[in-house]
Formats: structure tokens, C-alpha cells, sequence
């Protein structure tokens, strides 16, 4: 793998390296040592973030195959190609990978350690080795999960609810107490995030110049230090309760399977926001650059991160409509749960409020943004319309539901990812992929993941509960639909698996080729080892300050 | 490691990593770093707390009769030496700011062997409870209190005195590396003292979460 060579000749006129004459000689992050250790053992947060890379799109293969086996054996009402049970292992086995070791981990293992320290002008994050550390913890964690998934198996569904996770004799608590380090990874990240954007902002950098995506990087992280440490004692609890038998939340021994569900979800309502939150960061910044404007309403996009990071604690009860919960507290719930709607809607007017009126260059990381928009207020919507009581007690546990959180929480979430995988490509290895081949896979991406979950919406609206293997004739052809639309969405990763690699070793040598002003681009691409060559750029601008077309003769003509 | 920038004559001082811009920052950064750590171990906390309260309030009888049942003298004297071995963790950063590296090792060791014997004491209680069988959940076998809820009481009391006990197993490892810096290289001193701060916050951690443990389950 030698991406690097055009840069590794000292002075070397390399064809398709404009500008950057300066930087030819220096080294960057990737050439900077070659040997395994040089990688394994890094404190280098862009190194992580590569290493992250490689194993979270391990991770995503994983999970998208137990995806597919699970619409195969939907496809026709009967057994297809699994029996009952394997098919509740393969779906919890599909949760399980999907949220834990791709949706959480995925934007802020990736690109938040790649970018946080360029868009904060450090030259690292505050714990490096910390940093580390916590991407040996996940893969610790993810090897428990996979072992015991891989060892018999459990069949609880992602969401391990007691008392059937205590009894099952399926292999409960080498996954929980996976998902239990798999956390603690997720707390080091934060503190070690939190800790960097409050001291290692460089000269200039205030709290109001710092770009959208660390705010949402800071907001996730947030979230992440305060609600795990609760899900990681409940796992523990459980794992305790599974192996043991100590009747914390089992009725049969005057424990309370609702107390399991309230702490469960005070962790996993936040939690869909740790995914979501940098999905929301990623696009502020893809969405000003291919608009070339500022984003709309700084402050606002930067507060109402924070502001969903807060309500998002406070609307887990929305989860237990049917538990029993009484019906003032379903009320306040339902209402709680709808400020995050007022909160999303905030970044949704500000983000169509920056394309308006802008230069929009319609290339494939905005074609995601646009996937994006429409997933994120059509799954926003649909998340106010199960927020209401009296629509969600028909809806729950049915496949409206399942296709309301891939709508927002997927559905965004991988826009973004891919976006962003789009956008620092060649921020992070210096080459360009073929833009053509890009706008394709992204119009299959989109197209597939409508017509996988839009049929989905409607099979749960006629009445077809979730987690189920079987189900009546009347609702085969809405299955159909959507594993056909499952097979389209695979077919765009592979395309996006195919040129990504091509460009890897082939891809036309490039440093900026979006002209983007946000801080990560201050620096050569790929980046040297600390960030930096010569003297730390200044920042006199907020991030993204695009000259206004308009203006640009006027006032400002000298920016 | 860091002898590299040492002038000669001078005391040791800390290591400026490369991706700091001072050791002002440096510093302020590990302190953070350590009150948000501190947080999270408090929040997980809070997990068998709210636990606590919940099954409380379905079992007030069971719970008070429960909680009656527990060694008042052995919880009050291990209150009593955890609170006093927090007050030599604090003086161990008190003499390292002075440099006195001496001190802050026996200070270190005193701490050490007062959490030796909270484990001691400890362990005792647990021998009585696994005699007499107030035991968690299915192991139950007290004939003493035959109240629902009860093995309930001793499932929160076992997980959060084991879960405490970890702590101070922790802290003590932690502890134990300051001790024998101080006692074999001994560069603690006014701008370098950190470590033993850190070490120091989180045996506070384990002070305070006992703190609440005690009155929670012995006291009220
Ligand atoms: C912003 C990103 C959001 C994400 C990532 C997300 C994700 C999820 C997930 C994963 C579930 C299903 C959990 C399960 O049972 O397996 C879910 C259910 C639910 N969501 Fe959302 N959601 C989001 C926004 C919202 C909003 C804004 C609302 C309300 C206004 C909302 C209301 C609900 C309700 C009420 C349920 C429970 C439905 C039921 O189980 O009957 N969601 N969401
Ligand atoms: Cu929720």
C-alpha cells in the first residue's frame, strides 16, 4: 500500500500537485513510520481515526449481511431459509453490531478523532494515549459481543429487556458485559473530547468560532459521559441477574422489570442522539461548504445541539407508553419528547436557510445532505406522530416503529457518514475518487433506503408487529418492496466500496478540491504527523467565511 | 524519561508533551480530564441508588427491617477510617506541593493500610451475612425476616458494598504507583504533583461514595 509515494520524493514534481511546493517534503501522517507497530501502537488521533475506520466498516459489513439474511427470510410469509430461533439471534445480533459498534462508535471514532484537533488547530487531543486506550477497549468489548454472539448466541433483541434476558439460555452476558466495556470506550472518547475542545483551542478560537461539528462533537460527548455510566451498571446488573439469579428485575422475585425499562431507556433515548448529534455536526459543515456561505444561524445550530443533548435526557418515557406508565406521565413524556423536534427543526430551517440564496455545487456529499434533509424531517415527523400517546399505543412494537428509527436514526446517521467519508476523503489520504461513479451509488443509496422502509411504515400501519418471522399473506408484497429495496441499497456500498478503494491507490493526487475554508483545511492533505508545518495558522474568520458574492466587490473586497 | 530538558542543578520537573501548548494547560487539562472521570463513577453510582429508592418505596417494612439487621458498629468504624484515610490522601498533596517526597510516601502508605482494613472489616461483614444467609436474591435463607422484599434488600446491598469495594481496590492500585514514585524517584514537587492529586481525588471518589452508602444502608 504505497498511497503515499508521490509525496515521499523529496521535492518531486508530482503531476497534479499544484500549489504546496512548501509541503512536498514533509511527510504526512500516513508515511510517517510504515511498520505495524508504528500503527498499532500510535497516539497519533489521525491514526486512530484510521484504525477506527478499518474496523467500525468491518463491523458495518457484519451487520449489513445479518441485515439482509433477515429480509431473505421475510420475503415469503413462512420459514424461508431459518427457523424461529435463528432468526431472533440473527436479529439481535444485527442490533447489536449496528448500534454499539457502528451507529455509536461510527462519526465520532472516525472523523471526530480525525477532525477535532484540526478544527480546534491542536495538535492532538488532550489524553492521546487515552485515546488509544479507548479504541482497544471497544475492540476488547466488540470481541466479548462477538464471541458470545458467535458461541450460542442470545435472542433478546438489542434491547435485552428483563425478565426474559434473565432466563434466557441463550449467551446473555458475555454480550451485555461486551456492550458494558464497549461503554466504557465511549466515556473515555468523551472526556478525552470534552477535555480537548475546553483546553486545547488554538489562538483565536473561542467558543463562537469553533466550527459546527465540534459543537456537536462536544454536545455527543456530553451525553455520552453522563448517560453511560448508567447503562454500564444496568448491564451489569443484568449480566449479575442472568448468571446468578439475584431478582433485581425479576417480578418472580419481587424485582421490577419497568424499573429495568426506565433505566434502560435513560440511556437509550440520549443514546439515539449520540448517533445522531455528529450526523447533525458533519452536515453543518457540508452543507456550508458545498452552499460557499456561512452557515444560517450560527448560534442557533451551535445551541440547539446543546439543547437536544438536554431534553434528550429528560423524554425517555416515551418508550413505555404500554408499560403501564400512568397517563399524565405519558403526557408529560409525549410533550418532552416533541421539544427535540423543535430543537431538530431549528438546524433543519438554518441548514435550507444556507443553501438558499448559495452557489450550491451539487456534488456527492451534498447529494447525501439532500438524502439527509429528507430523511431527517420525514423521520423527525414521524417521531412527533409516535410521541403522541394515543397514535403510539396502536403503532408500538410494529414495524411503524422499526421504520420510524431507521427513517431518522439510519437513515440520517448513515447519510452523514457517508457525507462525510465523501467530504474528508481527500482531507484524509490526499486523493480524489471519481465524482461520477460517487452521485450514482448516492442516488442508489437514497432510492434504496426509501424503498426499503417506506413499505415498512405501511406493513406496521396495517397491523405487522416487529420480530417476528412469520406473518399473513396479505402483508408478503409490502415485504417484497422492502427486501428489494434492501438489495439495492447493498448493491450502492458495494459500488462505494469498489472507487473508494480504486481512489485509495489510483485516485489523482489532491490537497483541497473543494476549496473548502473550514480550519481542517488550513493544513495539507493528508496532514503532517502534528497537524501543522511551520507556524500554527491564524484564524481571523469564523470557520466557513466565504467571501458573499454580492459583497465581494463592496465592502469586503480585501477578504 | 525527561532528563533531556533538565537543566543541571534544577529540580526535576514535569514532562511537557509535545501537543500542549504549556504545562499550565497541561495541568488544567489532567484536572478536567479527572473531574468529568469522577463524574461518570459518581453517575454510575446514582444507577443503584435510584434502584435503592424504587425498591424502597414498593418494600418500606422489608426494607427497614432489613437494614436493621446490618452491623451498625463494624459500618461505623469503617465510616470512620475511610474518612480518616481521605484526610491523609490529602495531606500526602499537601507535602508533595512542599516537595517533601518522604512524607508524601508514608502519607501514601498510612492511606493504603486504613483501606486495607475498610477491606478487612468488610470482609467480615460478608462472612457474617453468607453465615446467618441474608443473601442476595435466590440464596436467601435468613429465617430472621420473612418479609417480600428482603432478598431484594441484600441484592442492592451486596451489589453496591462490591461495587464499592472495587473502588477502593482501585484506588489503592492507583495510590500505590504515587507511593512508589515519591519513595523512589521523588521529583514530586510545587509544579509537579498531579499525579498525587489525581490519586488523591479519586480516593475522595471512594470516601464520598461511601458516604452515601453508609447512611443508605445502615442508617435509614
Ligand atoms: C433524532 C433522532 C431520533 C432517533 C435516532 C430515534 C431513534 C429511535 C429508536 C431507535 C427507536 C426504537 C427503539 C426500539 O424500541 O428498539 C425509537 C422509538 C421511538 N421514537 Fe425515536 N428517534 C429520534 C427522534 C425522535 C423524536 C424527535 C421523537 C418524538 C418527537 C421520537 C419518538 C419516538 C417514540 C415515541 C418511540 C417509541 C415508539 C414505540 O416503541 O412505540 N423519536 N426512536
Ligand atoms: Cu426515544
Amino acid at each position: 500500500m504505497t498511497p503515499s509515494s508521490s509525496i515521499a520524493a523529496p521535492g518531486a514534481a508530482v503531476p497534479g500537485h499544484e500549489a504546496h511546493d512548501d509541503h512536498g517534503h514533509h511527510p504526512s501522517y500516513l508515511t510517517d513510520g510504515t511498520t505495524v507497530k508504528s500503527w498499532l501502537l500510535t497516539v497519533d488521533h489521525k491514526r486512530i481515526g484510521i484504525m477506527y475506520m478499518a474496523w467500525i466498516l468491518l463491523f458495518f459489513l457484519v451487520g449489513g449481511i445479518f441485515a439482509l439474511l433477515i429480509r431473505i427470510e421475510l420475503l415469503t410469509p413462512g420459514p424461508t431459509i431459518m427457523d424461529a430461533m435463528t432468526y431472533n439471534r440473527v436479529f439481535t445480533l444485527h442490533g447489536v453490531v449496528m448500534i454499539f459498534l457502528f451507529m455509536i462508535p461510527a462519526i465520532p471514532g472516525i472523523f471526530g478523532n480525525f477532525m477535532l484537533p484540526l478544527m480546534l488547530g491542536a495538535k492532538d487531543v488532550a489524553f492521546p494515549r487515552l485515546n488509544l486506550l479507548s479504541l482497544y477497549v471497544y475492540l476488547a468489548g466488540a470481541g466479548f459481543a462477538l464471541w458470545g454472539m458467535l458461541n450460542g448466541g442470545l435472542d433478546t433483541g438489542w434491547t435485552f429487556y428483563t425478565p426474559y434476558s434473565a432466563h434466557t439460555t441463550t449467551t446473555v452476558a458475555p454480550v451485555l458485559f461486551g456492550a458494558f466495556i464497549i461503554g466504557f470506550s465511549s466515556i473515555l472518547t468523551g472526556m478525552n473530547f470534552i477535555v480537548t475542545t475546553h483546553t486545547m483551542r488554538a489562538p483565536g478560537i473561542t467558543w463562537f468560532k469553533m466550527p459546527l461539528m465540534v459543537w456537536a462533537l462536544y454536545a455527543t460527548s456530553c451525553i455520552q459521559v453522563l448517560a453511560t455510566p448508567v447503562i454500564g451498571l444496568l448491564l451489569l446488573l443484568v449480566t449479575a441477574e442472568n448468571l446468578f439469579s439475584l431478582g433485581m428485575f425479576d417480578v418472580a422475585r419481587g424485582g421490577d422489570p419497568v424499573l429495568f425499562q426506565h433505566l434502560f431507556w435513560f440511556y437509550s433515548h440520549p443514546a439515539v442522539y449520540i448517533m445522531v448529534l455528529p450526523a447533525f455536526g458533519v452536515m453543518s459543515e457540508v452543507v456550508s461548504a458545498f452552499s460557499r456561505k456561512n452557515i444560517f444561524g450560527y448560534r442557533a445550530v451551535a445551541y440547539s445541539s446543546v439543547g437536544i443533548a438536554f431534553v434528550g435526557f429528560f423524554a425517555w418515557g416515551h418508550h413505555m407508553f404500554v408499560s403501564g406508565q400512568s397517563t399524565f406521565n405519558a403526557g408529560v413524556f409525549g410533550v418532552l419528547s416533541m421539544l427535540v423536534g423543535v430543537f431538530t427543526a431549528i438546524k433543519v430551517f438554518n441548514w435550507v436557510g444556507t443553501v438558499y440564496k448559495g452557489a450550491v455545487e451539487f456534488s456527492t456529499p451534498f447529494a447525501y445532505f439532500c438524502g439527509f434533509l429528507f430523511f431527517t424531517v420525514f423521520g423527525g415527523m414521524t417521531g412527533i406522530a409516535v410521541a403522541t400517546v394515543s397514535l403510539d399505543v396502536p403503532w408500538h412494537d410494529t414495524y411503524f416503529v422499526v421504520a420510524h428509527f431507521h427513517f431518522i436514526m439510519v437513515g440520517a446517521t448513515i447519510m452523514a457518514f457517508l457525507a462525510a467519508l465523501h467530504y474528508w476523503f481527500p482531507k484524509m489520504f490526499g486523493k480524489m475518487y471519481h465524482e461520477g461513479w460517487g452521485l450514482v451509488s448516492a442516488a442508489l443509496i437514497i432510492l434504496g433506503f426509501n424503498a426499503t422502509f417506506i413499505p415498512q411504515f405501511l406493513v406496521g400501519n396495517a397491523g405487522m408487529p416487529r420480530r417476528y418471522y412469520e406473518y399473513p399473506e396479505r402483508f408478503q408484497a409490502l415485504n417484497v418492496a422492502s427486501t428489494a429495496g434492501a438489495s439495492l441499497l447493498a448493491f450502492g456500498f458495494i459500488i462505494i466500496a469498489i472507487y473508494l478503494t480504486y481512489a485509495l491507490i489510483y485516485g489523482k493526487r489532491v490537497d483541497n478540491p473543494w476549496n473548502s475554508k473550514g480550519y481542517e483545511w488550513l493544513t495539507m492533505s493528508p496532514p503532517p504527523t502534528h497537524n501543522f508545518i511551520g507556524p500554527q495558522p491564524t484564524y481571523p474568520e469564523e470557520p466557513h467565511f466565504y467571501v458573499d458574492p454580492k459583497k465581494a466587490q463592496g465592502e469586503v473586497s480585501d477578504v | 524519561m525527561s532528563s533531556a530538558h533538565v537543566t543541571p542543578g534544577s529540580v526535576p520537573g514535569p514532562k511537557l508533551a509535545a501537543h500542549f501548548a504549556s504545562l499550565e494547560v497541561q495541568k488544567h487539562a489532567a484536572r478536567l480530564g479527572m473531574w468529568l472521570f469522577l463524574a461518570t463513577e459518581i453517575l454510575l453510582f446514582a444507577g443503584l441508588f435510584a434502584c435503592y429508592a424504587a425498591y424502597r418505596f414498593l418494600f418500606p417494612e422489608a426494607w427497614a427491617a432489613s437494614s436493621r439487621s446490618l452491623d451498625l458498629t463494624m459500618g461505623t468504624i469503617n465510616t470512620v477510617v475511610l474518612i480518616t484515610s481521605s484526610f491523609t490522601a490529602a495531606m500526602a498533596v499537601h507535602y508533595a506541593k512542599e516537595g517533601k517526597n518522604k512524607m508524601v510516601g508514608h502519607m501514601n502508605v498510612l492511606t493504603l493500610l486504613m483501606a486495607m482494613g475498610f477491606l478487612v472489616i468488610k470482609f467480615f461483614e460478608y462472612k457474617h451475612k453468607f453465615h446467618i444467609g441474608t443473601l442476595p436474591g435466590r440464596y436467601y435463607f435468613y429465617e430472621g425476616i420473612q418479609l417480600p422484599g428482603a432478598p431484594l434488600y441484600f441484592t442492592v446491598y451486596f451489589a453496591s458494598t462490591a461495587l464499592h469495594a472495587l473502588h477502593v481496590v482501585i484506588g489503592m492500585t492507583v495510590l500505590a504507583f504515587a507511593t512508589v514514585r515519591a519513595y523512589r524517584v521523588g521529583d514530586f514537587s510545587a509544579n509537579n504533583y498531579t499525579q498525587v492529586e489525581l490519586g488523591s481525588m479519586y480516593w475522595h471518589l471512594v470516601d464520598l461514595v461511601w458516604i452515601f452508602l453508609f447512611p443508605m444502608l445502615y442508617l435509614v
